[in-house]
């Protein structure tokens, strides 16, 4: 890349091939968080595998309206939990999506924050409506 | 290719004024206030500048004094004002809700000091805003009126002259006057700013967007409106702004005014290269609204409202592409704010996040903007893909 960016090489990698786009059929859970005032929006699809009382997120996806470090922080997220046993997906902090991204600038932290509230946000989802299916 | 579509944020020098201040670092580097040669000479050229400007403003040269920038000219004119009134009650101030934040934080600024109570008017779906509105605004103790000249996010055109004869008849009623002060900036380069015309008392213009350097403005005074001191020190400037002149920026900010003048014939150009914008990409892109109104517009600038995707991703997006435009205005970039003038016109935090300005100079071709078109027309889809919302059922 030639230009001088306000963001890393990395950031720039994911805004511009972002990592796990799209929409799930049929998830597990899906999160929605963030607002037009602060400039973005994530929506987070995970389907999460349950087997022998282990729950894994064997995929995620997402789509996002915002900034370039929003995008970024979505795609990165996404591709760290993908996998992951969700008791240990749910360790995961917004410092470390940020580190993950090579750091984000301070005025952007707060796009971080949001991709792990996602995440929350989606588990709550697929908690509720497992507890409907039960009752 | 690169193509430059961010001129409302700042212009580059132009040659002429570039070659035109050049001595004034090297040999004519006097200081203006020293007896000697090298000081006098600096001096004329300071005056000289003076008087092309005073030219241009239609004003006596005892009515310019140059400042560091735009922001310090609106800083001195609005702070000066309040600060070297003597009024009975508290000062009130009508501004509007899509000036610059140099006036718009000085009001503010004045407020927390218990200096003077302010009224933020807010534009009509055109993003103007309407004479009447000022005038139901005040009241006795009303000492000013700032409102900008053109609106520098979307280049709507304020109706100044129709405000400043407005109040011309006012103050002929009236024991307080009232000072008319217009931030004139994005204006100088393309309409009428004969200071007679408009009918105000304080206008503010700086340099860098009309081909001179950052680092010089200028406040037109006029003759017998009192204004305090915002910078204190020696008695440059005739005693109101303290430091020793920046001769060759000053040199500098006279050329380029002298320019405007010769360089009339291509405003036409921009006009039309501004207008072929507008209208490709609103035929070209799906969902894209112009944000303003699209006749009452100064000629360099247009900014446009994306539906379903955010302005930065889209600034970053076209930067890698090529091309520079900007969200919002320059000096909001690092906040997190969403535009404050798009939201004040149409309320909807969708439109002020999802909001992107172009804006042109005399130099701008048609194959500039058919490159930017064609890129953005790229970028939009793409980020489209992203968003959530686009094509949603």
């Amino acid at each position: 890349m030639s230009i001088e960016s306000m963001y890393n090489k990395k950031i720039m990698d994911h805004f511009l091939h972002p990592r796990n786009l799209g929409e799930i059929k049929n998830p597990s859970g899906v999160g929605r968080v963030g607002n037009p005032v602060c400039g973005d929006v994530m929506e987070l699809y995970i389907k999460i595998n349950q087997k022998k009382g282990h729950e894994t997120i064997t995929d995620a996806k997402f789509k996002t309206f915002g900034c370039g470090a929003a995008i970024a922080s979505s795609s990165m997220m996404t591709e760290i939990i993908k996998g992951k046993p969700l008791k240990e997906a749910l360790k995961l902090t917004n410092k470390a999506v940020a580190d993950a991204l090579d750091g984000l600038p301070p005025v952007k932290r707060h796009c971080s924050v949001l991709a792990r509230e996602a995440l929350d946000d989606a588990v709550k989802d697929w908690k509720n409506s497992t507890r409907s299916h039960k009752n | 290719m690169k193509v430059y579509l961010d001129y409302a944020a700042t212009a580059p020098t132009k040659k002429e004024v570039f070659l035109a201040m050049e001595p004034y670092f090297k040999a004519s580097f006097g200081n203006p206030s020293s007896i000697h040669e090298c000081g006098q000479s600096a001096r004329k050229a300071v005056d000289n500048a003076r008087e092309k400007i005073a030219k241009f403003l239609n004003c006596q040269t005892s009515e310019i004094v140059f400042t560091g920038c735009g922001s310090e000219a609106d800083n001195q004119a609005i702070t000066g004002l309040i600060s070297g009134l003597r009024t009975v009650g508290k000062p009130h101030i009508i501004t509007s809700a899509i000036e610059h934040h140099a006036v718009i934080k000085t009001c503010q600024d004045l407020v927390k000091r218990g200096m003077a109570t302010v009224i933020y008017l807010k534009p009509n779906r055109d993003g103007i805003i309407e004479p009447q509105k000022v005038k139901s605004a005040i009241n006795s103790d009303t000492v000013l009126v700032t409102i900008m000249y053109v609106n520098n996010e979307i280049g709507t055109i304020q109706p100044i002259r129709e405000i400043g004869k407005m109040l011309e008849k006012i103050n002929q009623n009236r024991k307080q006057r009232i000072y008319f002060h217009t931030d004139a900036v994005q204006a100088a380069e393309y309409l009428p700013v004969d200071v007679n015309y408009l009918h105000v008392d304080l206008l503010t213009l700086a340099g860098h967007k009309i081909g001179a350097p950052k680092g010089i403005g200028l406040l037109y005074i006029r003759k017998g409106t009192i204004l305090r001191s915002i910078i204190h020190g020696g008695e440059q400037e005739m005693g109101l702004r303290a430091g020793t002149e920046n001769v060759p920026y000053i040199v500098g900010l006279g050329k380029a005014i002298e320019l405007i003048d010769k360089e009339q014939i291509s405003v036409e150009k921009v006009y039309k290269l501004r207008d072929y914008f507008i209208d490709q990409i609103i035929k070209k892109i799906p969902e894209v609204y112009l944000n303003g109104s699209r006749d009452i517009r100064a000629p360099h600038i247009a900014n446009f409202y994306f539906k379903d995707i955010e302005g930065e991703s889209i600034v970053l997006s076209m930067d890698l592409e090529g091309v520079a435009c900007s969200t919002g205005s320059a000096c909001t970039s690092q906040s997190l704010e969403p535009s404050r003038v798009i939201m004040s016109i149409y309320n909807n935090a969708w439109r002020s996040a999802g909001s992107v300005r172009f804006s042109l100079s005399k130099n701008t071709t048609q194959r500039e903007l058919d490159f930017a078109i064609t890129k953005l027309t790229k970028v939009v889809e793409r980020l489209r893909q992203i968003s959530p919302y686009y094509n949603k059922e």
